[in-house]
């Protein structure tokens, strides 16, 4: 370290970029792993005891409504923030006290974006490859395969603020990719995009997972998790309440058949009937959700009332998300 | 939290941060240098002839050579401060690109170091384009006026970190306004820019010995005279001072704002 303190910017940047490339998980050690975490902000403790480890390869996702500790999680993992209490290690270095020479093959993708708004397409993508020390050729032959990455070669002379939503998250994305990072930090990479946009975030990142690159993300979107992440951590209130593979989740915490009721005389069906076919019942303004084992006995009691509507599903991963953090409103 | 008062740690990677700045520059460099340059000098060459016309000398000098040394001095300290107060509040907090360049391996404390650097770079520009025109109309011959070079540096140093301070604790560009009312302006006027330090009352002038304006016209006046200034050595130290302290207390109000 001393030496990467006191050298040129040039050497020490090829000194970390050696350093990197043999620190990480050959051994099989964990790419990220965090131990019992705690994060204080005033009298709010806002991370408390927060464990997990991620495997190279594996797409990990930090699931969990508003203020549960998600991104102030991913702070902590990148050395922007020291923990109270607690150790992490990324790439086998440990952080915050190595946090940059393990962010050397991080790429990030923060929750708002943060494009140069004084520089084209391109030169943001050549300005921020600067940020790694990373030599002018090296970067320069990077940018054409990035930007067709991003869809974004037709643009590259354009000004950030000429771009859509979803043109924006993908340049971020193929910032975060210009070191040619081992793993990538998501921040809710597809909060505000259209259904278009989304898709196709979801299909560049599975492109990254096909390439063997690991992915830490956050969001409060299920169908997300359900169909990017082989592993999830469920947060509430600074805590990980749950953790399994999306498939996992919804065996252990919740019955497979739901159905949703609603309609004239709801909660008098509810309490005449339900209460007896369904295993679990939840009531939520002028819906009536029943989780059963088998929903063919709620059918057939539904079919007779004209008055009531229903939706009858398999569970997802959003009855246990609300099952586990409850159904009142976060702000 | 006893980390949050460590000296700051800096390395070489704060380059590629300046250059970051730097190339921004470059895109708007002419409205740039014509705001930086033709406001000033208007004012100088206005009331240096205008006002200087109806005054024989002030400090044993013709008014628009004494008012040339002031305006090196007030230039670049202005320059220094608007590039931190303003554009250093956008690239940290409206922008958010400091935070893009945290997640690179880049420390808050080369950010910072190449914030203080480029907008002392930025008021050099202003400093030199003064100087440029007071050689080219003849107010400074001696080759000692070539000293100023190296003291204009100073100056952007001293005034681009104290200015880092207040950027620190904006909540908005509002916040600016004071420094600007209760600061910047106060000081330009006690500090010998347009007037001698002499003509303040005695408790005023105790006051402007301390400010860095003042050391700032201490030493760039004698040397456009081609005069070595009395105990230069003290005024360059204090510049040196106000550059290292606010530095540091910035670097620690930005490491608390930033990295909670």
């Amino acid at each position: 370290m001393a030496i990467l303190n006191n050298g040129g910017a040039a050497a020490g940047a090829a000194a970390e970029q050696r350093a990197s490339r043999v620190a990480p998980g050959a051994s099989g050690a964990p790419v990220l792993s965090a131990h019992e975490l705690r994060k204080r902000y005033g009298e709010a403790e806002v991370v408390r005891g927060v464990s997990f480890s991620i495997e190279a390869g594996e797409c990990f996702g930090l699931l969990g409504p508003n203020g549960a500790g998600k991104t102030t999680t991913l702070r902590l993992a990148l050395g922007l923030a020291q923990p109270d209490a607690g150790s992490i290690t990324l790439r086998g270095f440990a952080v915050p006290q190595q946090a940059r020479l393990a962010r050397a093959r991080v790429g990030v993708v923060p929750q708002m974006d943060n494009l140069d708004p004084d520089f084209t397409v391109a030169e943001n993508l050549l300005v921020y490859g600067r940020y790694y020390g990373l030599p002018e050729r090296e970067i320069r032959a990077r940018i054409p395969a990035l930007l067709e990455f991003a869809g974004l070669t037709a643009r590259a002379g354009a000004r950030i603020q000429a771009l859509s939503g979803g043109m924006k998250r993908r340049l971020t994305l193929a910032r975060a990719l210009v070191n040619d990072p081992e793993v990538i930090f998501l921040d809710e990479p597809t909060t505000g995009l259209d259904p278009q946009a989304r898709h196709l975030i979801w299909e560049r990142l599975k492109t990254l997972l096909g390439q063997g690159r690991t992915i830490l993300l956050t969001t409060h979107f299920m169908d997300e998790a359900e169909r990017l992440c082989s592993r999830l951590a469920i947060m509430d209130a600074g805590r990980i309440i749950a953790q399994a593979s999306p498939r996992q989740l919804i065996e252990r915490h919740i019955e497979p058949q739901v159905v949703e009721v609603f309609g004239e005389g709801v909660r008098d069906w509810a309490r005449e009937h339900a209460r007896g076919l369904a295993s679990r019942i939840e009531e939520t303004g002028e819906t009536v959700f029943c989780y059963a084992a088998r929903a063919e006995p709620l059918l057939s009691s539904l079919t007779a009332r004209s008055s009531l509507r229903y939706l009858h599903r398999p569970a997802n991963l959003e009855d246990v998300f609300l099952k586990l953090t409850g159904r009142e409103l976060r702000e | 939290m006893r980390h949050r008062y460590l000296p700051p740690s800096v390395t070489p990677r704060f380059v590629p941060v300046w250059r970051r700045n730097f190339l921004v520059w470059r895109k708007l460099a002419v409205p740039s240098i014509l705001g930086n340059f033709a406001d000033p000098l208007i004012y100088m060459l206005g009331l240096g002839y205008g006002l200087g016309r109806l005054l024989p000398e002030v400090g044993g000098m013709p008014y628009i050579v004494f008012l040339a040394a002031g305006t090196v001095c007030f230039s670049t300290m202005n320059s220094a401060t608007f590039e931190a107060l303003y554009s250093g509040f956008s690239r940290m907090h409206v922008q958010r690109t400091w935070e893009a360049i945290m997640n690179a391996p880049i420390t808050l404390d080369d950010v910072v170091l190449a914030e203080l650097l480029w907008a002392a770079s930025k008021s050099f520009l202003s400093g030199l384009a003064i100087l440029i025109v007071a050689w080219a109309l003849g107010l400074a011959a001696s080759p000692l006026s070539l000293a100023i070079l190296a003291v204009v540096p100073l100056i952007g140093l001293a005034f681009a970190a104290l200015a880092l301070v207040i950027t620190s604790m904006a909540q908005s560009y509002d916040f600016f306004m004071y420094y600007f009312t209760l600061v910047i302006t106060p000081m330009a006027m006690l500090s010998g820019v347009f007037f001698p330090v002499s003509q303040l009352p005695p408790a005023l002038q105790s006051l402007s010995a301390a400010l860095p304006l003042a050391h700032a016209t201490a030493l760039v006046r004698p040397l456009l005279l081609g005069e070595a200034p009395a105990q230069w050595p003290l005024h360059a130290a204090a510049l040196a001072a106000y550059a290292l302290a606010g530095f540091y207390l910035c670097v620690i109000l930005f490491r608390r704002r930033l990295l909670q």
